[in-house]
């Protein structure tokens, strides 16, 4: 991972409101470059030099599982709190990356294989600087509705150790998170957890080995079939 | 808690010199403490197995205490920064503001083994074991460092002061520490 790129917050919002003065923002806590240029201000097709420490993101990190961790009732709830603060990410990812795609191909997915391409690819690119591993379709003919996303090593967890009361947890559920909000900004309602398989198979090699498991509502199944995967 | 008859202590950066030309040792890191600011021991592992004595997780504690309180002394023992002239020397440095703190014991030798304790600026200490030949230690030292404040420091489950249980910290310093063995 020679270029981790975590989650840019805000920078998909064009229309967002222009600078406050400089006395706001001592009441938001907000503080603002001198020159004026905000987040904002930037254009959106500059991704390039868009590159931040994987160090200051480590330590970000770390205080929202902490902040996630307080009064949570166990680890499925802990799951879905860091789900939670991933899903607004990827409703605003889905846009951005939308429109940085050269103006053929800036329409929104319309079916489930482009829109699993479109995160494993896209999404994976701008997020951590390389392509998500592996992309697999459920073999269980009961979950027709099931896909997976595989990375060997989540750039979230690069420095994680859960500890082993907790061994169901995995903290890559934040990206599930955005998993999740692109999936529902494209109209593809899923639900979408992270679970750790590394312990079992090929774990030697990969022990923070991740699966993403996308598990879509059945309209878009219904949808799916009355189109024929066409789009 | 033990030590071989023949110990001496160095307050000073170490002066590199090899006592057992006659005697071939290979040269190995034996194992790696650490200490917290209370004088606790937060770490202990052992990655070579017959290089040292094996002593009771008691005894490890014992030492690291032992080794806390002799370190806080010899620090107070260390005359050289006076404020005076360290005002100097980093005006000097210009980045440099905090002045050094005196550094107290930081290594300490025996007939078999040495022992080096790096203090980082928090307090906390590691202290490592190796063959008395051992070259680099130095970097050795810098490069657990490095790998507990990226696997520990940046670990959300990892509470301050506390006995370090991270795996993925384990994993990554028995994969260097082996490599620099096998050397």
């Amino acid at each position: 991972m020679s270029q981790p790129r975590p989650p840019p917050t805000s920078s998909g919002n064009p229309s967002a409101p222009p600078q406050k003065e400089p006395s706001s923002s001592h009441a938001t806590g907000l503080r603002y470059p001198s020159n004026g240029k905000t987040i904002y201000h930037r254009h959106l097709s500059r991704s390039r030099t868009a590159e931040l420490s994987q160090a200051s993101f480590a330590y970000l990190f770390s205080e929202m599982v902490t902040y996630a961790q307080r009064r949570v009732t166990g680890i499925q709830d802990l799951e879905k709190r860091l789900n939670t603060q991933g899903h607004p990410l990827g409703l605003k990812l889905l846009d951005l990356l939308l429109i940085r795609e050269p103006p053929r191909s800036q329409s929104r997915p319309l079916n489930i294989i482009t829109l699993l391409h479109f995160i494993k690819i896209n999404l994976w690119q701008h997020l951590f600087g390389r392509q998500a591993d592996r992309l697999e379709k459920s073999s269980d003919p009961d979950a027709p509705d099931e896909y997976m996303i595989i990375d060997n090593e989540p750039l979230v967890n690069a420095y994680i150790s859960v500890p082993k009361e907790m061994s169901q947890l995995n903290c890559a559920a934040f990206v599930a998170g955005i998993i999740e909000g692109v999936c529902d900004g494209a109209v593809f309602p899923a639900r979408v957890t992270a679970h750790s398989v590394g312990s079992k198979e090929e774990g030697e090699m990969w022990p923070g080995k991740t699966v993403f498991l996308v598990k879509f509502q059945p309209e878009v199944l219904e949808r799916e079939a009355l189109i024929g995967g066409k789009g | 808690m033990s030590l071989p008859p023949c110990v001496s202590l160095i307050t000073h950066p170490p002066i590199h010199y090899c006592r057992h030309t006659n005697i071939t040792f290979p040269r190995t890191v034996f194992a790696l403490i650490i200490i917290n600011k209370a004088g606790g021991l937060i770490y202990n592992r052992t990655f070579h197995e017959g290089g040292l004595n094996k002593i009771s997780t008691n005894d490890y504690l014992v030492l690291a205490g032992t080794f806390h309180g002799v370190h806080a002394i010899t620090a107070r023992l260390s005359p050289i920064p006076t404020p005076g002239a360290n005002r100097n020397s980093a005006s000097s440095a210009g980045t440099m503001t905090r002045p050094e703190p005196p550094s107290g014991l930081e290594v300490l030798e025996s007939e078999n083994f040495r022992l080096q304790c790096f203090t980082t600026l928090t307090g906390i200490k590691f202290l490592l074991f190796t063959d008395t030949t051992q070259t680099n230690v130095d970097l050795t030292m810098r490069r657990v460092y490095e790998m507990y404040t990226d696997y520990v420091m940046k670990n959300p489950f990892y509470q301050l002061e506390m006995p370090v249980r991270c795996d993925m910290f384990d994993r990554k310093l028995l994969s260097y520490i082996r490599e620099i063995n096998n050397r």
